[in-house]
């Protein structure tokens, strides 16, 4: 019993020590992103890794989610004789949800896995420590721009994400399956609001963007610095940016399309 | 350098990618290309019921769209629902005595406010009011009616 007390206790304080720790480590990046505008060059390189080399994935998993929309859609709106609705439907699931959300998942996947990885190894083998030996702050110089990188990337990946999906979308349903294209696109331009769709999806992306390459960030600079440990940490970054994209996510679909 | 140049052109393309998915998002799927940057201008009705009207409900003349719903509110002193539309500039030749209906397009579409522009020669202006209206049909009224009617005829 006591030692179940004990283990308890020290699970909670372990968690807690960890939350606060990853806060003071976002304040130390956001402190440090005035040094990262100053140098641009490292935000490009950033931008290449974390942005470019996830363009393929983002762009071929958004053409054939919006495949599969159309597909599924198409078959459950015919049976009500409303197959011109379906790119009312690709678009607001795309633009609202799925958009944002799948990008996100992928994206802490391929780029926020990779980011632990780095990060992680770079403690390992003691570059970290090396930079601050040399008087360079590794959270300016290393961590800041990954960070903007990844809150830069999100939302436009996630813009990409749907606009390929809508496009996949209508080539199945109206190149394959014979859904007017002017009523694909015009019931879609009427029931789509600018403000209300289209901000709110770009914010929510930023949001996760932001919360994902905190969560691969911390946990490469918090990772054990044994390979074990590396590994360890690249696994938690995936599950935990999974759960809370999706927990954010829920939250601000709460906040934003509540009043509709 | 070489190395370096590639990835700025490929950054830069990305960057543009991203960019222009968005203007995509904004031009072709939603409506902000629709209405927002055309000239219109004010009007309102007073109904006894605007039914299931939405802001940005169609408004249309003859089944053509000339604009949309802008606000609804509740005039408190009769009770009624004032709607206030926008309707595009370029038709501004809708007379006074304009009736406007609310109407269901098809058995569960959406509502609408169809205008019926009268006979007078001086026309609506900015912030006009149309005076002739007819409330929305309410569903569950007419049938309650309907079967009131027919056991009356029972008897």
């Amino acid at each position: 019993m006591i030692e179940f007390l004990q283990h308890l206790g020290n699970g909670t304080l372990t968690s807690f020590g960890k939350l606060g720790r990853g806060s003071r480590f976002l304040i130390q990046i956001l402190s440090g992103l005035t040094d990262t505008l100053a140098r641009p060059r490292l935000l490009v390189n950033q931008l290449y890794s974390v942005g470019v080399l996830s363009f393929m994935l983002i762009s071929i998993s958004g053409l054939f989610v919006g495949m599969v929309l159309g597909l599924q859609g198409y078959y459950t709106l015919s049976d009500f004789g409303a197959e011109e609705t379906l790119g009312v439907m690709v678009a607001a699931s795309l633009v609202r949800e799925l958009g944002p959300v799948v990008s996100a998942l992928l994206f802490a996947g391929r780029a926020g896995s990779a980011l632990t990885a780095e990060i992680g190894l770079m403690k390992a083998t003691e570059q970290l420590s090396g930079m601050e030996m040399m008087a360079i702050d590794p959270i300016k110089r290393i961590i800041s721009p990954r960070f903007l990188a990844g809150c830069i990337a999100m939302p436009l990946l996630a813009g990409l994400f749907s606009a390929i999906g809508i496009i996949g979308g209508e080539l199945i349903g109206s190149g394959m399956l014979g859904v007017d294209d002017g009523a694909y696109w015009s019931q879609m331009q009427a029931k789509l609001d600018f403000q209300d769709d289209i901000i709110n999806g770009v914010l929510k992306s930023i949001a996760f963007g932001f919360v994902s390459s905190w969560i691969a960030l911390f946990e490469g600079y918090d990772a054990i610095p044994t390979s074990e440990g590396v590994s360890r940490a690249t696994t938690r970054t995936v599950v935990n940016s999974a759960f809370s994209i999706l927990g954010l996510d829920f939250i601000l679909t709460a906040l934003m399309f509540g009043d509709n | 350098m070489q190395h370096s140049n590639t990835q700025d052109t490929l950054v830069g393309l990305f960057v543009a990618a991203g960019i222009a998915g968005l203007f995509f998002l904004a031009l072709q799927v939603s409506n902000l290309s629709s209405f927002s940057n055309k000239a219109s201008y004010t009007i309102s009705a007073n109904f006894a019921n605007s039914g299931g009207l939405k802001v940005r409900s169609p408004v249309s003349v003859a089944g053509v769209k000339i604009g949309q719903v802008s606000a609804i509110s509740l005039d408190p002193k009769s009770y009624q629902s004032v709607v206030t539309m926008s309707i595009d500039a370029a038709y501004n030749q809708l007379p006074d005595d304009t009736t406007a209906s609310v109407f269901t397009a098809g058995l569960l579409g959406e509502q609408y406010v169809s205008l019926e522009p009268g006979g007078s020669d001086t026309f609506l202006k900015d912030n006009g009011k149309i005076d002739i209206t007819q409330p929305a049909i309410i569903l569950e009224k007419a049938i309650g009616q309907f079967l009131f009617k027919a056991a009356e005829e029972k008897k």
